[in-house]
């Protein structure tokens, strides 16, 4: 994949940040607002992809590194399941933090209210843990399959050369 | 019967995965078709759902005395989105690898070539 | 001849897809809602989050989500191991 033009680099550049950021509020405000982990992981990710073909392949490589994203993601995964494992003093997944005055347990007011970021219990770290993996993982996704093009195009030409 | 037209678009796109499964023989196109299918799988299951009338299930600043769409089929249409997401993304590089082995993605083709 | 087996067999399959969807109940009202109403209902309560549908995913039915991100984390162990040899 080549780099693109001025224009389209310059745009990618302005854009990026305000994407992972818009990202990352979906992926926090998961309990408050329609969102959540998979829905912001996603949105982080087409940042990702957006790098990549405005900048080309081996240029994206030099600031997103495959091993990092891995790292990521097994960090995301795991969180996921330790989490769920706190809970298990009652049962697994059990929402211990839920109403308890302490981290994320402010009791909620039922029935329609404004929204309370401090609400929910162990959801927002699920929705964290869960935001970690997914964007990590589609942009591992995303990564190796534009080597994987890059690669099969080179082969390709190579043997049209022959 | 009217009342029923997403039942319809729902059809519509099972069968025209269906029509795409069984009669062609590109991998990207069968991809395409496998996609379609579990598009129509995920707008029936949001479509079961349904309540005349309702809003979203989120308590956030929402317009009251409301009734609420039901959330279960939401969410279970979340796991099978992102499921989606991760089995086309499997189908596409195994896609690459067959073109990369055998030089074509058309299924009859690529047994003749190299066994 | 294949092919007019395909074409059957694919015009009788459709077939069934619409006859099942003019007899399907009407489009609007859910005939069973008792444990989604109980959701609605208690939600807010038992979980804290205003948000009822990731109360679902992540509480009620939090098993599911683990087998998801267990299969997309699967996945993508399967991409990297595909492509290694390209990466290296």
């Amino acid at each position: 994949m080549r780099e693109m033009s001025k224009i389209i680099r310059n745009v990618t550049n302005l854009v990026y940040g305000f994407i992972i950021i818009f990202g990352f509020y979906i992926i926090v405000h998961g309990h408050l607002t329609p969102g959540g982990g998979f829905q912001g992981g996603a949105v982080v990710a087409s940042a990702f992809a957006a790098m990549l073909i405005s900048y080309g392949q081996l240029n994206t490589k030099k600031f997103l590194n495959i091993n990092i994203f891995s790292l990521l993601e097994s960090c995301g995964l795991t969180m996921f399941i330790g989490v769920a494992f706190l809970g298990l003093g009652t049962t697994f997944f059990y929402n211990f933090l839920a109403n308890s005055g302490s981290w994320f347990g402010n009791i909620v007011i039922p029935g329609i209210n404004a929204g309370d970021m401090n609400t929910a219990g162990v959801l927002p770290l699920m929705n964290i843990a869960v935001g970690l993996e997914v964007f990590s993982g589609l942009g591992i996704i995303v990564l190796l399959m534009a080597d994987g093009a890059e690669y099969t195009k080179k082969k390709e030409k190579a043997e049209n050369d022959r | 019967m009217i009342g029923n037209f997403p039942y319809f678009a729902v059809i519509l796109l099972i069968g025209c995965g269906i029509y795409i499964l069984m009669f062609q023989k590109n991998l990207i196109k069968l991809a395409i078709g496998i996609n379609l299918i579990e598009n129509g799988i995920n707008l029936f299951l949001i479509t079961l759902g349904y309540r005349k009338g309702a809003i979203a299930p989120i308590y956030t600043q929402a317009p009251s005395g409301q009734a609420m769409v039901l959330p279960t089929p939401q969410a279970l249409t979340l796991t099978s989105i992102v499921i989606g997401v991760a089995t086309s993304a499997l189908i596409l590089s195994m896609a690459m690898m067959i073109y990369k082995h055998y030089g074509t993605i058309e299924v009859n083709e690529v047994r003749r070539l190299r066994g | 001849m294949k092919k007019i087996i395909f074409v059957i067999a694919f015009i009788v399959f459709f077939s069934f897809l619409v006859v099942s969807a003019v007899n399907m109940r009407p489009f609007g009202n859910p005939t069973f809602s008792e444990m989604d109403d109980y959701f609605i209902k208690n939600a807010q309560s038992e979980t804290g989050a205003n948000n009822v549908v990731t109360s679902i995913v992540f509480d009620y039915r939090g098993f599911d989500t683990l087998g998801e991100a267990t299969v997309l984390f699967t996945t993508i162990v399967g991409i990297v191991a595909l492509f290694r040899r390209i990466t290296k």
